[in-house]
C-alpha cells in the first residue's frame, strides 16, 4: 500500500458559483458519505479542513533563534484548504478517490505520494 | 555474418517484449533496462562467435533475467525482493538453455498502458513508449525529437521516477476503463507518426509508429480503433514520399503525383479498414482512415468522391466535435459545393491561433477572387506555420513555386 496526500486547493477570492445553504448542506452530506466509504475500506488515514491562510503563523530559525512571524509561509493566491491522507494499492486507486472528492466539492485536488510512509 | 549493427537491430525488435516481461517479474523499470542492456553486451560478445540462438527474443529475456537475479543477490534489499518474486526455477541459471519465458501472455500490453498513463505528460508518454516499447536508445529518442541526449535522459528519468514513486500501475485497465485509457495510447502512436513527418531527420519515427501500431494490433485484436489507427497510418504513409519535394517544400494533396503513392501500403490499409468497420463501432481513427481510403481510391484529384468525404466528416464531427474537424469538413464542402459555400463555415470557427485556419481561409478567398483579403490571410498563416516548408508554401500564396 502506498500513502497519498490529496490536497484540496482553493484560490483566494476566485469567483465560484455561490452555493445556497441547501447546496452547502448537500455537499457536506455527500462528503460525509464518501469519507465513511473511505473508512469502511480502510483507505482513509486522516483528513481535515483548514482555516483561511490569514490565520497562519510561521516559525523559523534566524541566527540560531526561533523567530515567530504572522502570516502564511508563501504569499500566494492559491492555498491549501484541506487535505486527505489515504492509502491505496496504486496511483489509479488514489486518483479514483481524488476524482470522487473533486466531483463533490468542485475544487481541484493534487495527488502526491508519500516517501516510504508505512503505517 | 552477425555484426554489431545486425545484433542491434535484433535487440531493437525484441527488447520491448523482454523488457516488459522483466518489469512484470521484478516490478522495476531501471533494473529491467540495465539487465537487458547487460544481455546486449553479452550478445555482442557471444553471437558473432556462436551464431544466433534459435529464439533470440527468449535468449535475451532469459539472459537479462539471470543478470537481474545476480544483481539482486548482491544487494540486501534485492534479496528481500527476490524472496517475493517467484522466478528462481532451478534450471534458470544457464542462459544457453531454451527459455521458458515467451509463451506467457504478452507483457507489452501492460507496459504500454503504464507508459501512456494520463498522470504522465504527453512528452513523457511519447519518450517512454519509444524507449521502453520501441527499444530505441535514449540517444535515438533524443535525436528524433531534436533535443540533446542529456535533456531526453532527464525527461526519461523524471518519468520513470514518477512511475515508481507514485506507483503508476503496471496492468491492463479493466473493460470499463479501457475506452478512456486507450485514447492516450492511440494518441501517442499517432503523435509519434506526426513527429516523423516534420523532416527527414525525424522520418524514422514514422516507421517506428507503424511498428508500434502493428504491435498494438496484435495485442488488442478486438479493438476496432486500434486497427483503425494502423489503417490510418498505412494510408498516410503511402503518400509520405509524395508530400514533399527534394527541397523539403510541401506538395498539396491535389497536386501530388498519384502514381508514386505506395499501392501495397494502400491495399494493406484498406484491407485492415474493411475488416474493422465490419464491427460497426465507428471511432475517430477508423473514420479518418476511411477518409484517406477515399482519397487513395481516386486516380486523379478530379475523381475524388467528395460527397463520400463530406459524409465521413459529418460522422467524424459527430464523434469528435472539434473546430479542427469542422475546418476539414468545410474544406471538403468547398470542393463539393465551391468556395462560397465553405467560407462562411470556416469564418465562424474559433481557430484564430491555428495557421491552417488562416491558410484555408486564404485559399477560399483567392478562389473567390478576393485577392487582397487572401494575401493578408496568407501572411497571417505564414507567420504561424510550424515548419519552414509550410511557411515557404504559404508565403508563395499557397501555390507551388514552379
Amino acid at each position: 500500500m502506498t500513502h497519498y496526500l490529496l490536497s484540496v486547493h482553493s484560490v483566494e477570492g476566485e469567483a465560484r458559483e455561490p452555493m445556497t445553504d441547501e447546496e452547502m448542506a448537500q455537499s457536506y452530506k455527500q462528503l460525509g458519505v464518501l469519507e465513511q466509504e473511505m473508512k469502511s475500506v480502510s483507505a482513509w488515514v486522516v483528513s481535515g479542513r483548514l482555516h483561511e491562510p490569514d490565520t497562519a503563523t510561521v516559525v523559523r530559525m534566524a541566527d540560531g533563534a526561533v523567530v515567530t512571524t504572522d502570516g502564511p509561509f508563501v504569499e500566494s493566491k492559491e492555498h491549501l484548504g484541506g487535505f486527505y491522507i489515504i492509502q491505496a494499492e496504486d496511483l489509479d486507486g488514489a486518483l479514483g478517490w481524488a476524482s470522487r472528492v473533486t466531483e463533490t466539492i468542485k475544487v481541484p485536488i493534487e495527488v502526491r505520494p508519500f516517501v516510504g510512509f508505512e503505517a | 555474418m552477425l555484426d554489431g549493427d545486425e545484433i542491434g537491430r535484433i535487440f531493437r525488435e525484441e527488447s520491448g517484449r523482454s523488457l516488459a516481461a522483466l518489469i512484470g517479474v521484478f516490478g522495476d523499470i531501471d533494473l529491467a533496462e540495465d539487465a537487458v542492456q547487460e544481455a546486449f553486451a553479452v550478445a555482442l560478445r557471444k553471437w558473432p562467435r556462436d551464431g544466433l540462438p534459435p529464439n533470440p527474443g527468449g535468449w535475451i529475456t532469459t539472459t537479462a533475467r539471470n543478470h537481474a537475479i545476480d544483481r539482486l543477490r548482491r544487494e540486501t534489499r534485492g534479496r528481500e525482493l527476490l524472496s517475493e518474486v517467484a522466478v528462481l526455477s532451478p534450471d534458470s541459471d544457464d542462459p544457453g538453455k531454451p527459455p521458458e519465458v515467451g509463451a506467457v501472455p504478452d507483457d507489452r500490453l501492460r507496459l504500454i498502458f503504464t507508459c501512456c498513463h494520463p498522470a504522465l505528460s504527453t512528452e513523457a508518454q511519447m519518450a517512454l513508449t519509444l524507449r521502453l516499447l520501441g527499444g530505441l536508445s535514449t540517444r535515438q529518442v533524443a535525436r528524433s525529437f531534436l533535443v540533446t541526449e542529456a535533456t531526453m535522459a532527464r525527461r526519461l528519468v523524471r518519468a520513470k521516477h514518477k512511475i515508481k514513486a507514485a506507483k503508476i500501475p503496471y496492468r491492463v485497465p479493466e473493460a470499463h476503463e479501457l475506452p478512456d485509457r486507450l485514447r492516450p495510447v492511440l494518441a501517442v502512436v499517432y503523435l509519434v507518426y506526426n513527429a516523423g513527418l516534420s523532416g527527414p531527420a525525424e522520418s524514422g519515427l514514422c516507421a517506428e509508429a507503424i511498428r508500434l501500431a502493428r504491435i498494438l494490433g496484435t495485442l488488442m485484436p478486438d479493438e476496432p480503433e486500434v486497427a483503425g489507427l494502423l489503417a490510418l497510418l498505412l494510408l498516410t504513409e503511402s503518400r509520405r514520399s509524395s508530400r514533399t519535394r527534394p527541397d523539403g517544400s510541401l506538395v498539396p494533396l491535389g497536386e501530388q503525383d498519384r502514381t508514386h503513392w505506395d499501392r501495397a501500403l494502400i491495399q494493406e490499409g484498406q484491407a485492415i479498414l474493411r475488416q474493422c468497420v465490419r464491427r460497426n463501432q465507428p471511432g475517430p481513427n477508423q473514420l479518418q482512415a476511411a477518409i484517406n481510403a477515399v482519397h487513395a481510391d481516386a486516380a486523379t484529384v478530379e475523381e475524388t468522391d467528395w460527397q463520400q468525404i463530406v459524409a465521413l466528416y459529418d460522422q467524424l464531427l459527430g464523434v469528435t466535435p472539434t473546430p479542427v474537424v469542422a475546418l476539414n469538413r468545410a474544406i471538403a464542402i468547398g470542393e463539393l459545393q465551391g468556395p462560397a459555400a465553405a467560407l462562411p463555415l470556416v469564418e465562424k470557427l474559433d481557430l484564430d491561433n491555428y495557421y491552417a485556419f488562416h491558410a484555408t481561409r486564404a485559399d477560399l478567398l483567392r478562389r473567390l477572387g478576393r485577392h487582397r483579403e487572401a494575401a493578408a490571410a496568407y501572411q497571417r498563416a505564414a507567420a504561424m506555420a510550424p515548419t519552414e516548408a509550410e511557411r515557404e508554401f504559404l508565403r508563395m500564396g499557397g501555390r507551388t513555386s514552379r
